[in-house]
């Protein structure tokens, strides 16, 4: 009886997806050269399953600084904390994708939350200060390797800077109640500079972590020596660090001079970047268009500029989204100088967001 | 019209080699203003144009599904026309230009778009992109010129089979996307073809089947049968929606480069082609149509053809907007800019078509002299299709 019943259920499945699959082909067919989401993006762009999500809320954060409220029109597949999602938003007609920190867990409604730094001549970031409430985003991820273990270490110390303080207060948000022995030193220009400040110093009035600000405007810049200071017991952290180029770089030195690089992760907003090599002709071969690219101009910037439609991700480095065969020539990694060369018997998948031309190159792309 | 190297008197013969140079300049001038201008007012043009087509589209369909009522029949007919129309000139032929790259967003991109149109979007963009508007009415070099099966300049040779041209060129009309694939196969050429060519083009061949069986699947099967007992008149609209479109696609594209007034050029007068040299030669290689602006977004703007093959690749909205300027230039340097209502560019296409049909004594002169040529063993160079026939100045 039991065996009969499952078959029938079984079958009944298997003839449904056959039955759904015919369908789906048959509205292919409809639609052809277009494919069915292309009609249905007219008239449902928030149908469930199209990968855009609508901007909720919007409430700033600070005076430069404004976080967004996103429910995305997909099953949202779940984050760590610390991990980003990827925005495409149309500046001045243009599609541009940037990858945002998210900084907190999925909430019970389905929305997820990101809070933009208005970076300095940053296009997307400008433009996702002023977003109004009810503009659709395209949206990618979540991706990133920036999270905490399932099991949290003995004694934790997150270092930020600015908007490096986004992941962090991700991780806060969804595990500091399982977290012992918590110190955040954070660094921002001023006192109302500092994002999530009212929620921050709760958690510090609360003990549930020490919080040490920093104010650059009169106190100076973070180094590393001021954070040997802060936290005298730094070395045997486990720490998780989040802000410019120079701040990590001087961690990094510090973790490494005293021996605790292993228990030292960071993220970084850009990759470092190493002198310029000397460029090239660029040919992107599928696309049938050849340019001239400096040393400094990575494959992907060089690409785009150029009317070529390539993939990309997080474009430091990090996502491998933006993979793509090198079929001729030379790159160089613009983050440590590494030259990768390859001919069309022995083509290399290359990074085109961190490589730039090393003479003349081709990508099959 | 007789390439104007043969001319008695040229139309550039009072500009100078710097006057041309200057000219280029200018014309580059205005193509980096559109360029760095370019921006969410366009983007939001093309978006609204797309989005319009596909509601008319999906609204004549959906009109047609109850096509055995005579007025839903006549609606759903016009309404696809016009769907299909846009589809194929607006947006196809101005997408695959690259005209909408520079938004980056894939679904508007030249390397992904697909069109409504039985030739495969990456065989039109190879014989359109890459030749047509590389070799702009070189004789011998731009198969547009005829399509390698009509004259359409004196200086292309005549021969019998020619007398059928308008017959040739009315039944294209009837089945133009048809021909187009045929043409961008080089069918025409292929009798003298070497062996691998023929295989590159049988492989060609196949995708245009796939692509007709997708395309006749669509407007003859499945939409003809989701009509139930409409089945046959929305089989009829179908048909009647790609006809309309075919002859409308057929009398722009004739109105483009055949019109009287139009220049054509010798193979060796592009040897070392300049800038300035190539845009002159667009300049005068082009023809535009006059009208209203529902007629120009039905041309896709190929009523702007002379700004068009200047800037192949500036989005189409914004033809309208540098036209003034380029005609300006025309008159600063002395130039004709071809231009017309499309009732008299038609009929004087037309009349080219039917003139040059018919061969004048010194086309028989001509034919003669070849044939004496080849006789005492002294071939030409090149194809006879191709060839350049007038070597001395025409009387």
């Amino acid at each position: 009886m039991t065996i009969t019943k499952t078959e029938a259920v079984e079958s009944t499945s298997t003839r449904t997806r056959t039955l759904s699959r015919t369908l789906g082909r048959v509205a292919e067919a409809l639609c052809t050269p277009l494919v069915p989401a292309d009609y249905l993006d007219i008239v449902a762009p928030m149908r469930p399953g199209a990968r855009r999500a609508k901007v909720v809320a919007v409430r700033p954060e600070t005076a430069r600084a404004t976080t967004l409220v996103l429910r995305p029109a997909f099953r949202w597949p779940g984050h760590r904390p610390g991990q980003y999602l990827r925005l495409g938003v149309d500046v001045d007609g243009v599609r541009l994708w940037r990858s945002y920190s998210l900084t907190g867990p999925q909430r019970p409604d389905g929305t997820l939350t990101v809070t933009v730094g208005a970076l300095d001549g940053g296009a997307v970031s400008s433009h996702l200060q002023s977003v109004r409430v009810g503009a659709l985003v395209e949206v990618d991820g979540p991706d990133g390797v920036f999270t905490l273990p399932d099991v949290a270490p003995a004694k934790t110390l997150f270092v930020t800077a600015g908007t490096g303080l986004t992941p962090v207060v991700g991780m806060l948000r969804t595990r500091l109640a399982d977290l012992r022995d918590v110190v955040l030193v954070h660094s921002a220009r001023t006192a109302d500079d500092v994002m999530f400040a009212e929620e921050l110093r709760d958690w510090a009035a609360q003990g549930r972590l020490r919080l040490v600000e920093r104010h650059t405007a009169t106190q100076g810049r973070l180094t590393a020596a001021a954070l040997a200071d802060l936290v005298p017991d730094v070395a045997e952290r486990e720490t998780w660090a989040c802000g410019p180029n120079g701040l990590l770089d001087e961690i990094a030195a510090a973790a490494e001079a005293q021996g605790w690089t292993q228990r030292l992760h960071t993220e970084r907003f850009r990759p470092v970047l190493v002198e310029p090599g000397t460029g090239g002709t660029v040919t992107y071969g599928r696309a049938g268009v050849t340019l001239e690219a400096d040393g400094a101009t990575t494959l992907l910037a060089a690409g785009e500029a150029g009317g070529v439609l390539l993939p990309s991700g997080c474009r430091m480095g990090i996502c491998f989204q933006c993979v793509v065969p090198l079929t001729e020539g030379s790159v160089r990694d613009v983050r440590n100088g590494v030259v990768t060369t390859a001919t069309a018997e022995d083509p290399a998948l290359v990074q085109t967001c961190i490589s730039a031309a090393a003479g003349p190159c081709a990508l099959d792309v | 019209m007789t390439a104007i190297q043969h001319k008695p008197v040229s139309p550039v013969a009072h500009l100078t080699p710097e006057d041309v140079e200057e000219l280029g300049r200018l014309l580059d001038e205005i193509r980096e203003e559109v360029v760095s201008s370019r921006g969410a007012r366009d983007a939001e043009y093309i978006r609204k144009v797309i989005k319009t087509q596909r509601r008319l589209e999906l609204g004549s369909r959906a009109v047609l599904l109850a096509s055995l009522f005579p007025p839903a029949w006549v609606v759903g007919t016009i309404g696809l026309s016009i769907a299909k129309i846009l589809e194929n000139m607006e947006i196809g032929h101005n997408v695959m230009h690259g005209q909408w790259d520079w938004m980056r967003d894939p679904k508007i991109h030249s390397t992904t778009w697909e069109w409504d149109n039985v030739t495969p979007s990456e065989h039109w963009k190879h014989s359109h992109n890459e030749l047509h508007h590389t070799w702009t009415n070189v004789l011998g070099k731009d198969n547009d010129l005829g399509y390698g099966i009509m004259r359409v300049d004196e200086d292309q040779p005549w021969s019998p089979a020619l007398l059928g041209q308008p017959f040739y060129n009315f039944l294209n009309m009837l089945v133009f996307e048809y021909g187009i694939a045929a043409y961008d196969l080089e069918l025409f050429a292929l009798g003298k073809a070497s062996a691998e060519k023929k295989a590159a083009t049988w492989a060609k061949g196949k995708q245009v089947l796939r692509k007709v069986r997708k395309q006749v699947l669509r407007d003859y099967v499945l939409h003809p049968a989701l009509s139930g007992p409409s089945f046959v008149p929305t089989l009829a609209a179908n048909a009647v929606a790609n006809l309309v479109r075919n002859v409308w696609t057929h009398s722009v594209i004739m109105c483009g480069h055949f019109p009287s007034g139009v220049e054509t050029f010798t193979r060796k007068s592009i040897e070392g082609e300049t800038r300035g040299e190539w845009y002159l030669r667009q300049m005068l290689g082009s023809a535009n149509i006059t009208g209203g602006r529902f007629m120009h977004v039905m041309t896709g703007n190929l009523s702007y053809q002379i700004e068009h093959h200047l800037y192949p690749d500036l989005p189409s909205n914004r033809y309208a907007e540098v036209a003034p300027r380029v005609q300006e230039l025309f008159e600063r340097y002395g130039l004709t800019y071809v231009s017309g209502p499309l009732p008299k560019q038609v009929a004087s296409a037309w009349w080219k078509v039917i003139r040059l049909s018919v061969p004048t004594k010194a086309d028989l002169d001509k034919r003669r002299a070849r044939k004496a040529r080849r006789a005492t063993g002294r071939r030409p160079a090149v194809p006879a299709q191709q060839q350049e026939t007038v070597l001395e100045p025409v009387a």
